[in-house]
């Protein structure tokens, strides 16, 4: 029924010719469709699932003045079950503090060389090396933090244990420094190159245009890089369960060993008997931590935003 | 080379230069002599070489990386290729205002004040009076200073119209007191107010400091310029006053890029 000369304008026409390459294109279309919805069905899903298993524990047992502000975490008391996270809640926040401190200035560091000063080959090789340290798996990070980082901090600090903030500090500020110096390399790249042209014609060195002009333009990417370095700091589990020291304190210094939030639940979820008060805590320390790492991934995503729109 | 006592009067001197971006040669045996304190403009078609001799006088073709010259370039009678030249010393002689206004991502007043904050010799710190009158005074000359004098400490990439951005270029220029000003197309993102505002400054500026104007449009040529010179596929073809190259053109191709038979 469609009548179609050679000089018609394909635009049109395209989508009526039912040929291979029509069905071909529909069905990768419907293919990406799935997997784009299946993505915002898992994570609603896990919300619901994460929610439903914490939800009766927060709204009939759960003291919010205990929970956020005891430092005890006795779920396993026959006589008298106190589910406090303060203590972890301090010692996640200790650890999360020092791995920026190591991580944000060696990334940013690195993100600046890359974007800003080397060149071909050493780039490529720089942005491989930093890649592939994000390729390391949570766990073997933890057994450097066990077998290595443990004993060398022992030594050369001369405290009794070296499974503490600082431990735990330094391997999850390595493990955050790829994805910060990604990011940040991003922020530096989109900054215009008439910028730096016309600090340069203006006798600037590339050092005064690396601080007076790429960092403040930077800025707000650089900030939404820390965060998400935060965001992931926060919620990694595995490694900081086995640098940490596993201790229930509210830490004093870099050298106590501390308990994660993260850890809590993977070490104690696989022995709590499901739908018991313990379990649901577990759960509710869950809803926390999803909360946290929402809110600050929302946060860095709205300051992407609202640099892309400036 | 020797320094010399009395100013030459001679502002910008190629010599025999030649130029290569990576194996394509741009320029071609290029001999100019560029007058001090006059404005001398610089014509011709698209792609003859036009930017890529201003690029080459305050050396920011060098951020390229390919870039290769023989010849040589005299800036006040100095090459600026010696190997004791100081790029930043270079570039406070000679300002560049750029075919798209390119304010810095900071405030107006940080703008204007760059400049002189970069040449400042280290561990000086001025009053901030005097940064305030030296703001103040490169804003007066660019003639912008009434519109601005309320937003100093905002953004400059944020609410100035283009015109206002091409004068806080100029304007941020002015404190470290540059010999020579190369301005490539300064008005051509502009509108025809724009323009006209930009090229009175421009004329406001002559006689102050050299300046080297490339444009497209003959007429602003003609306007504004004492000498004139018409570049062809990388050679200079013609310099001569701008009265008489306009009336008089020496060269056949000169003629026929007037008259417009050049794209
Ligand atoms: N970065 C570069 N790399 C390679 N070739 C270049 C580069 N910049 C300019 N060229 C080439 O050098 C020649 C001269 O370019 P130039 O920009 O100087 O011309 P122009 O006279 O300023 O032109 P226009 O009037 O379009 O601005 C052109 O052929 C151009 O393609
Ligand atoms: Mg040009």
């Amino acid at each position: 029924m469609n009548t179609r000369s050679d000089l018609s304008p394909t635009g049109n026409a395209a989508g009526d010719i039912r040929n291979q390459d029509w069905y071909v294109d529909k069905f990768f279309q419907s293919a990406m469709f799935v997997c784009g919805i299946s993505a915002i069905v898992f994570v609603i899903g896990i919300f619901i699932f994460v929610f439903k298993e914490g939800a009766g524990f927060i709204i009939q047992q759960m003291d919010w003045a205990e929970f956020f502000l005891s430092p005890k975490w006795r779920p396993t008391s026959a006589t008298q079950a106190t589910y406090g996270t303060l203590a972890m809640v301090a010692g996640t926040a200790a650890v999360t503090v020092i791995s920026m401190a190591i991580a944000l200035p060696f990334s940013f560091g690195a993100a600046i060389y890359i974007a800003e000063f080397a060149q071909g080959r050493t780039r490529e090789w720089l942005k491989v090396i930093i890649e592939m340290l994000a390729a390391i798996p949570s766990v073997v990070w933890g057994f450097i933090g066990l077998m290595i980082m443990n004993p060398l901090i022992i030594e050369s600090f001369d405290v009794p244990i070296g499974l503490n903030v600082l431990n735990a500090g330094i391997i999850l500020g390595l493990m955050a420094a790829p994805i910060i110096t990604s990011i940040a390399e991003d922020a530096f790249k989109a900054v215009p190159d008439t910028y730096r042209e016309a600090a340069e014609a203006l006798g600037a060195t590339k050092w005064q245009v690396v601080y007076k002009v790429i960092l403040p333009a930077a800025k707000n990417g650089l900030l939404s890089a820390a965060l998400l370095g935060v965001g992931r700091a926060f919620g990694e589990t595995m490694a900081v369960l086995m640098a940490s020291g596993h201790a229930l304190t509210i830490p004093g210094s870099v050298f106590d060993s501390i308990r994660a939030l993260t850890a809590t639940i993977a070490a104690e979820l696989g022995e709590t008997p499901v739908g018991s008060d313990h379990y649901q805590a577990l759960f509710a320390i869950g809803i926390f931590l999803f909360t946290i790492t929402f809110i600050i991934n929302m946060t860095a995503d709205f300051i992407v935003r609202g640099i892309k729109n400036q | 080379m020797n320094i010399q006592e009395n100013q030459p009067d001679i502002a910008i001197r190629t010599v025999s230069l030649n130029l290569w971006y990576g194996q394509f040669q741009a320029l071609f045996d290029v001999n100019l002599e560029i007058k001090q304190g006059i404005i001398t403009s610089m014509i011709g078609p698209s792609g003859c070489g036009k930017s890529t001799v201003l690029r080459s006088v305050d050396r920011i073709n060098e951020r390229l990386g390919y870039v290769r010259i023989t010849g040589a370039i005299n800036v006040l009678d100095k090459n600026i290729y010696d190997v004791d030249v100081d790029l930043a010393q270079l570039r406070k002689q000679v300002g560049m205002v750029f075919q798209r206004p390119n304010p810095l991502p900071i405030s107006i007043y940080d703008n204007v004040i760059f400049g002189h904050r970069i040449h400042r010799p280290p561990g000086s710190k001025l009053h901030r009076d005097e940064e305030d009158g030296i703001v103040e005074a490169a804003l007066r000359r660019v003639l912008l200073w009434d519109k601005v004098k309320d937003k100093l400490q905002r953004k400059a990439t944020l609410d100035l119209s283009l015109e206002e951005r091409q004068k806080l270029c100029i304007a941020r220029l002015l404190p470290v007191k540059p010999a020579v000003l190369l301005m490539d197309e300064p008005c051509s993102a502009l509108d025809p107010k724009g323009t006209a505002a930009v090229e009175d400054l421009i004329w406001e500026l002559r006689g102050e400091y050299s300046i080297l104007l490339v444009t497209h449009n003959m007429a602003q040529a003609r306007r504004t310029s004492d000498e004139c010179v018409f570049m062809l596929m990388g050679r200079v073809m013609e310099h001569s006053k701008t009265d008489d190259m306009f009336v008089t053109p020496t060269r056949r191709e000169t003629a026929d890029y007037i008259e417009g038979r050049y794209g």
